[in-house]
């Protein structure tokens, strides 16, 4: 299969390369770059005339609810609404039931997703057996078959002995830990950020002392280690700056943001939206702020979409008693577009938080557009409007703050390992 | 938003849902019908036809006695059919989503629904969630909001003090798990009361209660000083010791309302409490039975009040006094 697109703006974060040219594609490799080879005979033409050609998305948490959660979304459709976001690689958390905390689990899901066509998946293997945060998880297994990465997801570990061995398990196999900071005793039982919209709603609060007390105890036990923690899902002001420090102590982490958190705050609760009932919650405007300006100043490595899927049944309660999360995938080039309009971030730079800087933390070498490089493409219309409802959205999930909102930019083909993936219907 | 929900295109009362963002004249509104009200309870015959043919479901997903009873006295003096459900026993634990439950509520004809629920926010899912002829009230949701209450609190002071915009009004206790005190502080503020303090020690308070336009005090000498209102909170049993207080003696000492404390306020200042009281540890006894308390009278102008948010909203408009 050789394909041609033709005519793109290809934007290629890791070398600047930005101009008007054609990627030739052939056995699964971007071959050529620029110029068309005389040589160079496609099967199939696509032209690109008016869309950014770039590398393919790169989402560092993308919920695919298998094995377990079959009633909020199937792994087929999760993956049909990444590819139809952009990405053509995943991390999927291990927060499924059961836990994605043995290596059987792990054959299994690469064996589902080898079935489907759609983006390559990376499992991030639990940390702890069951996610129960007592016993460590068969990390060297786990990795053989193919985890990236270990982690606890959304769920607490209250031992911090426990986190320590841990680090240090991982650090034997030099493998990479993910670490959502949450201390589990100050953010029992909240769902909102402890602040004016907590203080007038009466929702139970989750104050930022549980982001950045756990956050302290993860940094001097990976400085304590040595171990690779990435930092999952930001939320505050005072999380990053510790980040900030850490990183000048030259402590070897990196952090993730999620993209809702770059536009959304506490003051998106004031109607009980459930769907702004997120995980870490949607704290203040100065957090939001001080978000918005870490990533664009680099200290924040990547934007994820957090991408969790939830039937309406279990969005269509009281706000405290609602599924946390919100669907995302597809949003997660509109989102950042929009943060990066918003800023005056430059396109090449906006793009790099979703493709290369989140794949050099998953360990691979996409995210990159460059001859010899595997053909995983994103190509979009970065002025197209659309609006995000029930209809335009692939996920089973119908869970987002945006509903009914208009997005610019639009994604039109997916190509993954040198296959059109995805191609909108309009297009 | 919320404001929204609550309000038909022209302005009035759809849904009393809670009184943040609840404009000053509906307020008003409510409080003069209410006046209206309190002559049918001295009448010998203490019905009006205003809500006849009318189905009302008390809604009850938390339990409670007073609210639900005060309500039901109020929906059978205003001549509506009252069903009384205790879904905390019954449909959820089931399984039964809740709005699966106001569905089935519905397909009954019911008019209004009275709703209470430990979780804030529950009667404002159910409001966008019904069809446009039935009315919801929120009698208590979670810590948001307990309008009615918050009502007729603004009614008792209204009636003693005559005015709102020459107050000092003192709220003491626990005002982080309150919806009483919130709601009471949306409605002073909305009406003009220029000074509402919150009284507590700090884990009693939520975050960023200033954000609510009240003065923090933590401690009774200051907070109740020239005070013309008190108003003191219920502290839950599980609240009395832990690691939120140390004990409920501790709690006394400080927080409870004495004759001695109540010498800071000014001498014609009135004492008032939501109910149920737990003397000796929020209040004591010489002060909820004492000249300054208003205790006993607030619960005598909650059914007028009850009666007229529910008949401003699903009345046919017929003024009560026409009936006297």
């Amino acid at each position: 299969m050789k394909i041609l697109i033709r005519n793109g703006r290809l934007i290629d974060p890791e070398s600047g390369l930005d101009r008007t040219g054609d990627v030739c594609i052939a056995a699964g490799h971007i071959v050529a770059l620029g110029e068309t080879p005389a040589d160079f005979h496609a099967n199939q033409v696509i032209d690109a005339t008016g869309l950014v050609v770039c590398p393919g998305l790169v989402d560092l948490s993308v919920r695919l609810r298998e094995p377990g959660f079959e009633y909020m979304a199937t792994l087929e459709t999760e993956m049909r609404a990444a590819a139809a976001g952009g990405v053509t690689s995943l991390a999927c958390p291990p927060d499924t039931d059961p836990p994605l905390d043995e290596p059987g689990l792990i054959e299994m899901l690469k064996f589902r997703t080898r079935m489907s066509p759609g983006p390559r998946v990376y499992p991030v293997g639990a940390l702890t057996w069951k996610l129960r945060g007592e016993r460590l998880t068969e990390m060297a297994e786990l990795a053989e078959a193919g985890c990236v990465a270990f982690s606890q997801a959304d769920a607490t570990l209250i031992d911090t002995a426990v986190l320590l061995r841990a680090l240090e398990y991982a650090v034997t196999f030099d493998l990479p830990v993910w670490l959502r900071p949450q201390d589990p005793h100050l953010a029992r039982g909240g769902v909102a950020h402890d602040g004016v919209v907590a203080a007038r709603l009466g929702l139970p609060a989750i104050p930022v002392p549980a982001e950045t007390v756990a956050l302290q105890t993860i940094l001097l036990l990976a400085r304590e280690t040595g171990a690779r923690v990435h930092l999952c899902r930001l939320s505050s002001r005072a999380g990053l700056e510790m980040v900030r420090r850490a990183k000048h102590d030259g402590l070897r982490i990196t952090c993730d943001v999620g993209v809702h958190h770059l536009h959304l705050s506490e003051m998106d609760l004031t109607d009980f939206d459930a769907n702004c009932h997120l995980v870490p919650p949607l704290r203040s405007q100065r957090d939001r702020e001080a978000i918005r300006a870490a990533v664009r100043e680099g200290l924040v490595d990547a934007v994820c979409s957090d991408h969790a899927p939830v039937n309406d049944d279990a969005k269509e309660l009281p706000f405290q008693e609602a599924e946390p999360g919100a669907t995302g995938v597809e949003l997660l080039l509109p989102l950042t577009l929009k943060w990066a309009r918003e800023m005056d971030v430059p396109l090449a730079q906006a793009l790099d938080l979703i493709t290369r800087r989140p794949a050099r933390i998953l360990g691979t070498q996409a995210g990159v557009l460059a001859v010899g490089r595997p053909a995983d493409l994103c190509l979009f219309d970065p002025d197209q409007p659309w609006t995000v409802g029930r209809d335009s959205l692939m996920s089973l999930g119908k869970n987002s703050p945006f509903l009914g909102m208009e997005m610019i930019g639009q994604v039109k083909y997916t190509i993954i390992d040198g296959h059109v993936d995805f191609r909108r219907n309009n297009h | 938003m919320t404001a929204d929900l609550q309000l038909n295109a022209d302005g009035s009362l759809r849904h009393l849902l809670t009184l943040d963002g609840l404009p000053a004249r509906i307020l008003i509104q409510i409080l003069d019908t209410a006046e209206s009200f309190i002559s049918v309870a001295q009448r010998e015959v203490k019905k009006v036809p205003l809500l006849r043919g009318k189905a009302i479901f008390n809604l009850f997903f938390e339990p409670s006695t007073r609210t639900r009873t005060t309500f039901e006295i109020a929906a059978k003096r205003l001549s509506a059919d009252v069903v009384n459900l205790n879904i905390g026993t019954s449909a959820q634990s089931k399984g039964e989503t809740l709005l699966d439950t106001v569905a089935n509520l519905s397909a009954m004809q019911a008019d209004m629904f009275v709703v209470r629920h430990a979780a804030s926010g529950a009667p404002h899912l159910i409001a966008r969630h019904v069809a446009p002829h039935i009315h919801v009230i929120n009698a208590g949701d979670g810590r948001c909001a307990h309008p009615t209450q918050g009502l007729l609190d603004m009614f008792t002071i209204r009636r003693h003090k005559g005015a709102f915009h020459n107050l000092t009004v003192a709220v003491v206790g626990d005002v982080l798990h309150s919806r009483v005190a919130r709601s009471q502080i949306h409605a002073l503020t909305t009406l003009g009361c220029p000074e509402v303090r919150v009284i507590a020690p700090r884990t009693l308070l939520p975050r960023d209660v200033d954000s609510l336009g009240v003065h923090v005090h933590y401690r009774m000498e200051t907070g109740l000083k020239d005070c013309d209102v008190i108003i003191m909170l219920r502290l839950q049993n599980e609240r009395m010791q832990g690691a939120l207080l140390p004990s409920p003696q501790e709690y006394f000492k400080y927080w409870g309302l004495t004759a001695e404390k109540l010498k800071r306020a000014k001498p014609d200042a009135i004492v008032m409490h939501p109910g149920p009281m737990n003397r000796g540890v929020e209040i004591d006894s010489a002060v909820a039975d004492g000249r300054h308390s208003v205790i006993l009278n607030q619960v005598t102008y909650g059914i007028a009040v009850r009666m007229a948010v529910m008949s401003l909203l699903a009345g046919s408009g017929v003024k009560p006094a026409a009936e006297a």
